[in-house]
């Protein structure tokens, strides 16, 4: 019992330590990652599986716009799903084919990280013909995954 | 009576304490992934700056936390109860330790035409025509900006609502260090000058202003088409380059997802790029990675092709940033372009 409960107070320490808050409007979730960017990109994919989900892709923007010319620091994008969610909803409900995979964005600023994501209920009433528990759902992960990415591991 | 004396300047202090942890808290759950965790600034504006924080008054911070600044990213934080208002603007006095300003809350008599005269002459070149603000979000630190700090919308909603007349005289008469705003008595403007600036940006209150938010609009863009799904491919694609975009990759939409060779064929999205307008748009509001890359989804059911995208008004709606509402118009009728080129 001690000892769990010393490895509570270890993950809220270290969460402490990692994690600047987590801020989220009504339809946008953010947080601030006091992890520099490679840190916080593994920490990232590993909450994304860890909650349940695939990694389907990675985009990295930054590549695009530095072979152009222009100038940025790390910026990509992370494609995530659950193939038997995505394949379901999308024979039934071809018009949420725009909005998946879910995705969160991920970009350096100085010694920290942002991750940014839609509020997938912000969707809710555009898709009524789909049960509200998806969205539901997708916004208990997207937060869980945002959460769990503030832990070092 | 020394030592209740005593017990109650500890009781005070630990009150203050308590206040600025709350605040603490309550600062990093809602402030600190735009404005950086000691308020340095990101894509919010750097509000620890000393000129900043110790020129300002607790009542402006409140009513800007409360009403935030319209279509110019700073949201309204008007469900968040007024204790919690305070405690954060008590841990934003942590940072210099230094108490806020109190101005009368008298308006400054002056003359506004006047003012517009030395607003024309002294600010437009930051403040814009109109004082509708610089362009982008606060600092940044991640990619190169014209100016440090982006000059703030003085003929926002938001912004008139939480300044006092004398709060904004005292930054005309002392400008602000560390920022580009320098003082207009140093630049040897009067104080009947400074009047009639104050009496000119306060002319802005009640007047048009142009943020709008799109929330009537619907979450796609679908056109059916009358070709297959190879056809339509071919022509989305010709539609792409036609209008300079760079195609970057197409794949099923679950690719990744299943395991290689069982890929649903009959959903394609094909991701394309115009980098020049991608980096004017990050430089807008680098928060826009939801929008990329751009992309058009082609989908075959039942026989029927349809060609389907994100609608970015309706996405320009979650980030309170007008600028970057009017560029989401022009992807909007580029995708809308698109779509009718390809399925002619």
């Amino acid at each position: 019992m001690n000892k769990l409960s010393g490895s509570i107070k270890l993950v809220v320490f270290l969460l402490t330590l990692s994690f600047s808050g987590l801020s989220y409007s009504q339809d946008l979730i953010m947080a601030r990652v006091k992890q520099n960017f490679p840190e916080t990109m593994v920490s990232l994919q590993s909450a994304i599986k860890k909650t349940g989900y695939t990694i389907s892709r990675v985009q990295r923007i930054d590549i695009g716009l530095t072979k152009s010319g222009f100038k940025t620091d790390k910026y990509r994008v992370v494609f995530f799903g659950k193939a038997d969610e995505v394949e379901k909803l999308t024979s039934k409900h071809p018009d949420i084919t725009p909005y998946l995979p879910l995705k969160i964005s991920i970009f350096a600023e100085n010694n920290d990280t942002i991750i940014v994501s839609n509020n997938p209920q912000h969707l809710k009433n555009y898709f009524k013909k789909i049960p509200s528990h998806y969205f539901t759902n997708w916004e208990k992960d997207v937060k869980k995954i945002f959460f769990q990415t503030g832990i070092i591991e | 009576m020394k030592k209740s004396l005593l017990i109650l300047l500890s009781l005070l202090f630990t009150f203050n304490i308590n206040a600025a942890t709350n605040g603490q808290k309550l600062f990093e759950s809602n402030c600190s992934s735009c404005h950086g965790t000691k308020g340095q600034g990101g894509v919010g504006i750097p509000i620890s700056l000393p000129s900043f924080i110790d020129s300002v008054s607790d009542n402006y911070l409140a009513k800007t936390i409360q009403y935030g600044r319209p279509g110019r990213v700073m949201p309204s934080f008007n469900a968040l109860p007024s204790k919690d208002i305070q405690a954060i603007v008590t841990y934003m006095r942590s940072w210099t330790g230094n108490k806020g300003k109190v101005f009368s809350r008298k308006n400054i008599k002056g003359n506004a035409k006047a003012g517009k005269k030395l607003f024309d002459q002294h600010c437009v070149s930051c403040h814009n025509a109109g004082g509708t603000g610089g362009v982008g979000t606060g600092v940044t630190f991640s990619r190169p900006r014209n100016a440090a700090i982006i000059a703030p919308s003085l003929n926002n909603p938001g912004f008139l609502s939480s300044a006092e007349d004398h709060f904004i005289k005292e930054t005309l008469v002392n400008g602000r260090a560390g920022t580009p705003m320098m003082s207009y008595k140093a630049l040897g403007l009067s104080d009947k000058d400074i009047n009639n600036l104050v009496r000119y940006i306060r002319s802005f209150e009640g007047g048009p202003y142009p943020y709008q938010g799109y929330d009537t609009e619907s979450a796609i863009i679908k056109v059916d088409s009358p070709y297959n799904l190879e056809e339509t491919l071919a022509n989305v694609k010709d539609a792409i380059m036609g209008k300079n975009f760079k195609l970057i990759r197409i794949q099923e939409l679950n690719k990744g997802l299943v395991k290689p060779g069982k890929e649903n064929k009959k959903q394609i999205i094909v991701y394309f790029c115009n980098f020049n307008f991608l980096n004017k748009a990050l430089a807008i509001d680098p928060r826009i990675g939801m929008f990329l890359p751009c992309r058009l989804t082609i989908v075959e059911q039942d026989g029927k092709v349809s060609i389907l995208t994100t609608n970015p008004l309706k996405l320009a709606g979650i980030f309170n940033n007008h600028e970057l509402s009017e560029a989401c118009k022009e992807m909007h009728t580029i995708y809308t372009e698109l779509l009718e080129e390809a399925t002619l």
